[in-house]
């Protein structure tokens, strides 16, 4: 049982079905207008292959390209262990068979998604400004709401209904371009068969084709919108399950909110993010075509709940919303709660600490000066020292070197090249770069003994100052 | 032709639909059986996460807070307690001294400032209070899973299936709240 809520299942089902008609009838529509009449099954096939087509440039454009598209960079347990944590906590809470990955996008808008068809392509994203500007309880509620995502399997479904919208709006497009030139019809076909009483029965087929293909689209928006919106509720009444702590998320979702969005991202992708990242601050209505419902009902709801359990979601949101939310079957399953108590712990990273983890990530090189200051070299830099930036000094920055005089042994492959050897100076946090210009980092828990080059595949000797 | 088909409707009504019910009810139970494992295997994992960085932590503490021996012994004997803990009831009884000794030991910890600036020492206190989280959370789902498992084996007609091939009860990962129960000592000076 990955999938927590059965009435979720039903509507999804419901969603895919209805989009799945209403892509069917645009084909029609468009073959009745573009191909001439009684040519309604060769605007089917379009249809499909439109659709299909779509959906091959989906699969192909994976989660990873989506990902590079925002600057995201993902991260290993070494850069943020705290982050790491909360995401291996929320999903031991939920019960997720597989580890999402963890991406960090540089971004000060406080903001977080959940992307992945697949187990193993799956992810969970946050941007920079998240990690500095929640404490460790908000920054919970928003993972579980996003692990919360992956579990339901709104990112599997809502990007399926996407491609689907996708194709409607193309087809609808298509009929109107059709419509305007005439189409493919042939001249001599139409006009042979312009007797009185099938020219208005085809009159009628052109106008109902028309009348489709304005509002399916239409249709098509308002029934993925309002499923989306539906899944955010239902993220939310899971994290508050996860996480026994409603607040967390209440008070995440406030602060979200004060601060304005400076992300650009593309439409497909803005359902997945934890408030929408293309609305403006607090400037939010619940219209038939919002992706998300408005924040204020979402932490009005997260705040009146009794306890933590799905049970006392559904019943806050009847007090908010009116009309239930979560079906019978998962409600009479789902066990009392209560919550727990605040943990008291602060943001779980500075901004000082996040600028410098994002700068590790982008191949920076932090070359410490005398006097105290440190000087940060971005991968590309030339040369081999830099000047402190407040007393002017010169410092060379730290490369490894090649270990004694094997130098002479580098053959012409990379890998039989003389090993390079790098001096450890403490225990934090070092940068360093290989011999082919690379930058290396060295976690505060690495001990190894040797490093491999990314870029050349040599290997490194690490060496610790005594 | 007719006595056939009502002969066939009846096999049907006392024989196949009973078995189908009967195998769908034993795979669902089996599928939460082999659920509630998993999510025990991984309670497991965090369990033994603790017990191995607990040997680190005392080392490093020992290096800056030497005397403070007491705590130190304690933590290592809740430990070693914990390893050796064969049943789930058993776990939880030493599991729920180790945290005990823990919090003693991270309460201690806040006296040495040389401590609290110690690298490896803020490592070491995240991964441990992460893990203590961890812990948490599996069992919360565990309990979860538990009670769903022991609910559906329980009640009719499923417990009929379930008697037959002795799906038997689980016992919940119970912790004792000991911070929640006992009252707030205030004291005077």
């Amino acid at each position: 049982m990955w999938e927590q809520i059965r009435a979720n299942q039903r509507r999804s089902a419901l969603l895919i079905t209805l989009m799945g008609g209403l892509l069917a009838l645009m084909g029609y529509a468009l073959g009745e207008v573009g191909f001439g009449p009684g040519a309604g099954l060769i605007g089917l096939a379009v249809a499909l292959i439109i659709f299909l087509v779509q959906l091959a440039i989906y699969y192909a454009a994976a989660e990873s390209v989506l990902l590079a598209g925002m600057g995201a960079r993902e991260l290993s347990r070494d850069d943020m262990p705290r982050l790491f944590n909360i995401v291996e906590e929320m999903k031991l809470a939920s019960g997720l068979p597989f580890m999402p990955k963890v991406y960090l996008i540089d971004n000060p808008s406080p903001n977080a998604f959940a992307i992945g068809r697949k187990p193993e392509t799956s992810a969970v994203a946050v941007t920079s400004g998240l990690l500095y500007r929640l404490n460790r309880d908000e920054l919970q509620g928003v993972i579980a709401h996003e692990i919360a995502h992956l579990k339901n399997r709104d990112t599997h479904f809502m990007t399926l209904a996407g491609v689907m919208l996708g194709s409607i709006i193309m087809l609808s497009e298509l009929t109107w371009r059709m419509l305007r030139y005439g189409g493919f019809r042939a001249g001599s076909r139409s006009r042979s068969r312009s007797g009185s009483s099938s020219g208005q029965a085809q009159l009628i087929i052109l106008l109902v084709a028309v009348v489709v293909a304005i509002l399916g689209p239409i249709v098509a928006q308002i029934l993925y919108f309002a499923t989306s919106r539906k899944r955010e509720f239902l993220a939310d009444a899971c994290a508050a399950q996860y996480t026994r702590y409603p607040e967390g998320l209440a008070s995440a979702l406030e602060r979200i909110a004060a601060t304005p969005s400076r992300l650009v991202v593309s439409k497909a992708v803005a359902p997945m993010f934890i408030v929408n990242p293309l609305s403006g601050a607090r400037g939010e209505t619940s219209s038939l075509f919002s992706t998300h419902p408005p924040t204020f009902e979402r932490v009005c709801i997260l705040r009146s709940m009794a306890g933590a359990g799905l049970g006392d979601y559904e019943a806050a949101y009847r007090a908010v919303r009116g009309g239930g939310l979560i079906g019978g079957a998962s409600l009479k399953a789902a066990p009392i709660v209560t919550p727990r108590a605040a943990s008291g712990e602060g943001p779980i990273e500075s901004r000082p600490e996040t600028r410098m983890a994002i700068q590790r990530l982008a191949g920076y090189v932090s070359v410490p000066c005398a006097c105290g200051m440190e000087a940060r070299v971005p991968e590309g830099f030339e040369g081999d020292s830099v000047r402190c930036p407040r007393c002017g000094s010169p410092n060379p920055i730290p490369g490894a070197v090649a270990a004694g005089v094997a130098a002479q042994a580098g053959a012409d492959t990379g890998r039989q090249e003389a090993p390079l050897e790098f001096l450890r100076r403490g225990g934090s946090w070092e940068t360093f770069r290989c011999g082919c210009g690379a930058s290396i980092q060295l976690s505060p828990s690495f001990c190894g003994a040797r490093v491999r080059c990314g870029r050349c595949g040599r290997h490194i000797n690490v060496k610790q100052a005594a | 032709m007719a006595s056939v088909g009502i002969g066939v409707i009846v096999i049907v009504v006392l024989f196949v639909l009973p078995a189908l019910y009967v195998i769908a009810v034993y795979n669902s139970l089996v599928t939460l059986r082999n659920e509630l494992d998993n999510s025990w295997a991984q309670i497991d994992v965090q369990l033994k996460r603790r017990h191995d960085l607990i040997p680190n932590l005392v080392e490093t503490v020992k290096g800056y807070a030497a005397h403070e021996r007491e705590t130190l012994e304690k933590v290592i004997q809740a430990r070693n307690m914990a390893v050796a803990a064969k049943t789930p009831a058993q776990a939880a009884e030493a599991e729920n001294l180790l945290t005990g000794a823990l919090k003693s030991l991270f309460a201690v910890s806040e006296a040495y400032p040389d401590l609290k600036a110690n690298q490896n020492f803020l490592a070491l206190q995240e991964e441990l209070t992460s893990t203590e989280n961890k812990i948490a959370f599996a069992r919360q789902f565990f309990n979860d899973r538990t009670m769903t498992y022991n609910t559906r084996i329980q009640q009719f007609p499923a417990n009929i299936v379930a008697g037959m091939f002795r799906f038997a009860k689980r016992e919940f990962f119970e912790v004792r709240e000991e911070a929640v129960r006992e009252a707030p000592k205030v004291s005077f000076k």
